[in-house]
């Protein structure tokens, strides 16, 4: 029984032309019996900026929870917002803190930069190394199919609705494919002016 | 071997949990109360190692009423479970972690009534039905059948009862007696114990048959 693998998650990120999208399930189970299906593992961190955890889900929770701290505090000692790239190093140090008994999670983040609005997407290990891509990111527990899935259909700038279609059937065929995945998706695409949030109509199985 | 259920109904939880205080293979006591009070309108219902249950629950109760002391005012029900939640959590790495499972009900005049689940490793999930223990896979799915929202106190209490009737049909531990109280605007109040539904025994076919032949001989 694998830590990482007794919640069950499906995460993943993509960059499209000027826009980012994040995905994940939305199932809380513990091993093979699901207890919630709505259950948040992107939080939002800027208006343009999003994380999603994947993992175990105390941890995502006590992530989320230590990471909103401090970003607040570096919002309130910068006064201004987290650059996506700054955030990554933050997350990484959280992590890297706690190198010998590490938090069971592993981020994905995705976000448009606030001064260029360029689209940035990244992840990282359970123990904070960082890994900056050009075109998506997957985390969680059925992660190779994810890859599959992505590199199949991602193409490079897609427009946000063309990519809101990749980002959706990426993620639902993958985690149709995985028992601790599922029950419940959400998307969101962030572009330079709005975020719109969409819940997929996903197999409940 | 213990059973937590609590049901949200419209403007009150009901919580529900067996009162077998048991060690082992023996059942040491069978009216024990497992749920603690932490407010006026906020229950915890509590499961797990013996002894880490009462000293976490009391633990927490005796915090919530500190900060009703030192503010004026009753914590709200997600605001004393992510207090609670955060407390599961920090003790986990330690040396000495809580192993329970709870459930939180409550009510409050902001967002009416909430029920929480929380499992030992502190993750926590906000529902309108949950359910600790092995009970859980015989009642999860009944309740996926015929839970509404918004349901009466009425309603609630049988569907409690299909719940607690199936855990007596095929759990092999017996459980027969469920302590239930609820948690609305005016209050907790507590209600009487549930049973399972005693059914009139069943005479196996061919059982009058034999009967006679064994009168006859």
């Amino acid at each position: 029984m694998s830590i990482m693998a007794y919640n069950g998650a499906a995460i993943m990120a993509m960059k499209g032309k000027n826009c980012v999208a994040i995905a994940a399930d939305t199932r809380f189970g513990i091993q093979a019996q699901t207890v919630s299906t709505k259950f948040q593992k992107i939080f939002e961190l800027g208006p343009r900026l999003y994380i999603g955890l994947a993992g175990l889900a105390t941890d995502v929770q006590t992530v989320s929870e230590r990471l909103k701290f401090r970003v607040n505090l570096y919002e309130l000692r910068e006064n201004r917002r987290v650059k996506p790239k700054t955030l990554l190093s933050v997350v990484s140090n959280l992590l890297y803190e706690r190198r010998f008994g590490p938090y069971f999670v592993e981020p994905v983040i995705a976000g448009l930069d606030d001064v260029t609005s360029e689209p940035f997407v990244a992840s990282l290990d359970l123990i904070g190394c960082p890994m900056v891509t050009e075109d998506f990111v997957v985390s969680g527990t059925c992660s190779e199919q994810m890859y599959g899935m992505c590199e199949s259909v991602w193409s490079p700038d897609l427009d946000p609705d063309q990519l809101f279609e990749a980002i959706s059937q990426a993620l639902l065929n993958a985690a149709d494919r995985d028992a601790v995945s599922g029950w419940g998706a959400v998307v969101h695409i962030i572009e330079k002016d709005k975020v719109t949030t969409r819940t997929l109509k996903a197999r409940m199985d | 071997m213990e059973c937590l259920i609590g049901i949200r109904g419209k403007d009150f939880v009901l919580l529900a949990s067996d009162s077998v205080a048991g060690r082992s293979v023996v059942a040491m006591k069978k009216d024990h109360d497992k749920m603690f009070q932490l407010s006026s309108k906020l229950l915890m219902a509590v499961t797990g190692e013996g002894g880490d249950t009462v000293q976490f629950a009391e633990y927490i109760a005796k915090n919530i009423q500190l900060y009703r002391m030192r503010n004026g005012y009753d914590l709200s029900t997600k605001a004393a479970a992510s207090f609670t939640r955060r407390n599961l959590a920090d003790y986990l790495r330690s040396s000495t972690p809580y192993m329970v499972n709870l459930l939180i009900g409550g009510h409050d005049d902001n967002d009416g009534a909430d029920l929480y689940y929380m499992d030992y490793l502190g993750s926590m999930v906000n529902l309108p039905f949950a359910v600790h223990g092995y009970g859980s896979f015989f009642t999860l799915s009944i309740m996926d059948r015929y839970y509404k929202e918004d349901m009466t106190k009425e309603q609630t209490l049988a569907l409690l009862q299909r719940c607690i009737d199936e855990i007596h049909e095929r759990f092999i531990v017996n459980l027969n007696s469920f302590k239930v109280k609820i948690i609305d605007k005016d209050g907790i109040h507590v209600l009487k114990d549930i049973r399972p539904t005693t059914k009139p025994p069943v005479e196996a076919e061919g059982t009058q048959q034999q009967q006679q032949l064994m009168d006859t001989a």
